[in-house]
């Protein structure tokens, strides 16, 4: 009975610390984004380091979180439900660190007036990822405010399509080469896919909410 | 040959936990909450110390089997249950063990010629109706309750799986215990008098009587039923009727011991009446019933929609079909029992009608000119004896049975040695004691002779006015009574 206890209560701040750690890499990739929009290469530099750690971070809490809800048949009912939720929260923590990673790869020649759009999409990403993660924690502590939370995740990731949108025709009015066009848009998509990372884990998580509540 | 006898007490109790453990442990198993063999371990721990600590306090149902007289009549009703619960059980339908016994005796009524009482035939399809039926209230008061509660008080996910899981535990082994309380009499109870077991002294700290140890080797017969064949009753109870939740399955739990606590719990009555406060009405309550009731009922919450009326109707049936098929197998078995293998399954009863039975008749308000003309007969059969007292007498019905009751013509003869070898000083006070001592060797010929003798002597023996409030108080004596009539009866047969 007592290692029942100490399992739980160890669980129970795992689950917090993964979540705290989806939490944080979004708001690194905010500010590493950010660096590389201001040509800040050594600021840049760090944040892709700090990314890359909390990925790491996130992806052995996730399997020591899996590993005990399973030997300990810890809640039968919707141990499934969580692992999902888990997994998609790590693939939305993966999306980041790989769009941080692939600015240090290709280094993508970002014009002047462009860059307020990049913001802008950046930041409309990351409130996603962190209401996504509000809904997540009620999840498990407050069923009836998750709905609270995530049709602001929905909004945030329409607002992320239309400002990407509107980043994709402004590119694509630019004189410039069509290789260079391509490349601008390609980042674009990049970072809208983190939004709609958080989307689908909203998805998933609307579904476990109903299951829950009924 | 107690041995051979004896193992169909143990069936029978192997059949018990195969399927009454499904009552406590079936909804936390289906809904993977509990691993079976946790819960089967648990669950048979408790029933053996249920079954050993306070099994020798129940008296019930071995009253009920008490009428059941000669050993291999005994046997042959407590193995017809056990073929029928084991029977039900492999089709995976939850049934009352209690009703198989009663049917079973029924049989051996019908068998013998032994009148049925049918008051406990009433009890019994009360049961089917009020168990049921009260689970699924108390379950659905306490589901909508929990669901309010868990909406305002905000507990993780996984404190609430602990705090289901601990209750859900805490809930089954005291499920398990009462199990093995209630129904070792059930399993045993017809063994006591012939237990070959004398006491045991263990390490030296405590003394297990006779009694006990055979009511432990019942409690391991049930635990030993519970691990080995109790998985699919337990998966019927908690996944094939409706797929239960965790917090319904502890809700199950709770509402049938809710259930059996405040209907049919005598001491809470007492407890309440002797505060002055109004009783609960007592109903006949089965825990196999009141489980299904509790299912149905969350499952109406939910919406009807997710029951399995289906597999409720092949429950509901099973109900129905276990008395009836415990008493059609008994009948037929006593008669291979008597027939084939010469066994003695009935002892015969002698009535007899002397002069201090209708002295005694008048002072009961049960005398009537008729009785004299019967004086000095003796009648071997009860009907013949009831026609007779019918024709002969213009006794009222009730009077009738009291006279059936006071003639019952035995032999108590009280044994010097027997007073020090078979008497447990603990169990009576010394005054009973006393007045037992001065009626030594000293021979009565009617139970309510010798009773009246020692009543006469010390009013420690005598009931006291039936009132709710003393009921306890008659309870106890009547068995100390009982107790001692059986021990001074000398066996003519």
């Amino acid at each position: 009975m007592a290692i029942l206890f100490k399992t739980t209560k160890q669980l129970e701040s795992q689950i917090d610390e993964f979540l705290d750690a989806v939490g944080e890499g979004a708001l690194v990739f905010r500010h590493g984004v950010g660096a590389y929009l201001e040509g800040d290469q050594k600021n840049f530099r760090q944040r892709i380091e700090m990314i890359a750690k909390l990925e790491s971070k996130a992806d052995n809490l996730r399997r020591t979180i899996e590993n005990q809800l399973y030997t300990h048949t810890l809640i039968p009912e919707h141990r499934g439900d969580v692992l999902g939720l888990l997994e998609s929260s790590d693939e939305v923590m993966d999306t980041m660190k790989e769009t941080l990673f692939q600015f240090d790869v290709e280094m993508p020649d970002i014009p002047g007036n462009l860059i307020k759009y990049y913001e802008e999409l950046t930041a409309m990403s990351v409130s996603a990822v962190e209401v996504l993660i509000y809904a997540i924690r009620a999840f498990f502590k407050d069923v009836s405010a998750v709905k609270n939370h995530l049709h602001k995740v929905m909004f945030y990731e329409k607002e992320a399509d239309r400002i990407g949108d509107n980043l994709k025709r402004e590119v694509f009015k630019m004189k410039i080469e069509l290789a260079h066009k391509f490349h601008l848009r390609y980042f674009a998509l990049h970072i809208q896919n983190v939004s709609d990372r958080a989307e689908d884990v909203s998805d998933r998580l609307s579904i476990y909410t109903i299951k829950r509540t009924i | 040959m107690l041995l051979i006898f004896l193992s169909s007490g143990l069936f029978l109790g192997w059949s018990l936990g195969a399927n009454d453990a499904a009552n406590v442990f079936g909804s936390a198993v289906a809904t993977r909450m509990l691993r079976f063999k946790t819960a089967a371990l648990t669950c048979g721990f408790f029933v053996i110390i249920g079954a050993v600590v306070s099994g020798a306090g129940t008296s019930q149902t071995l009253g009920v089997l008490g009428s059941v007289n000669a050993l291999a009549g005994a046997f042959m009703v407590a193995l017809a249950a056990a073929i029928t619960v084991f029977w039900m059980t492999r089709l995976g339908i939850p049934v009352s063990t209690s009703q198989a016994i009663v049917g079973s005796i029924v049989g051996w009524n019908l068998y013998t010629g032994s009148p049925t009482d049918w008051g406990s035939l009433q009890k019994i399809v009360l049961t089917w109706i009020a168990s049921p039926l009260l689970a699924a209230m108390v379950a659905m008061v306490l589901y909508s309750f929990y669901r309010l509660t868990i909406r305002h008080v905000k507990v993780h996910l996984l404190r609430i799986d602990q705090f289901l899981r601990i209750g859900l535990i805490l809930a089954g082994a005291f499920g398990s215990y009462s199990l093995g309380a209630n129904n070792i009499a059930n399993v045993m109870g017809v063994f006591v008098p012939v237990t070959p077991f004398t006491d045991f002294e263990l390490f030296g700290l405590i003394t297990l009587t006779g009694v006990e140890q055979l009511f432990f080797i019942g409690g391991v017969a049930i635990a030993v039923g519970v691990y080995t064949y109790s998985r699919k009753v337990m998966e019927t109870v908690g996944g094939s009727l409706l797929k239960l939740s965790p917090d319904a399955a502890l809700i199950v739990v709770l509402a049938q011991a809710l259930v059996l606590f405040v209907f049919a719990s005598e001491e809470l009555e007492q407890w309440l009446l002797s505060h002055g406060l109004p009783a609960f009405p007592l109903v006949p309550v089965s825990s196999s019933q009141a489980i299904i009731g509790g299912v149905i009922g969350i499952g109406l919450m939910k919406g009807a929609r997710a029951i399995k009326f289906k597999v409720f109707g092949q429950i509901a049936s099973g109900w129905i079909t276990t008395p009836v098929i415990a008493c059609i197998i008994t009948f037929f078995s006593l008669f291979f029992l008597q027939n084939v293998f010469n066994q003695q399954v009935s002892k015969k009863m002698v009535y007899m009608i002397d002069e201090t039975l209708i002295e005694y008749s008048r002072q009961t308000n049960c005398y009537d000119a008729g009785l004299d003309d019967m004086s000095d007969r003796s009648f071997y059969n009860i009907t013949r004896f009831k026609e007779q007292l019918e024709r002969r007498t213009s006794l009222a019905e009730q009077q009738i049975k009291t006279i059936i009751e006071l003639a019952r013509y035995e032999k108590f003869y009280i044994d010097p040695d027997l007073l020090n070898i078979r008497l447990k000083p603990e169990m009576f006070s010394v005054n009973q004691l006393n007045a037992i001592k001065r009626l030594e060797k000293i021979t009565f010929h009617y139970r309510w002779q010798f009773l009246n003798a020692l009543e006469h002597i010390s009013p420690e023996w005598r009931l006291k006015p039936e009132t709710q409030l003393n009921q306890e108080y008659n309870k106890t004596l009547r068995v100390k009574r009982n107790l001692i009539l059986e021990i001074f009866k000398v066996d003519n047969s």
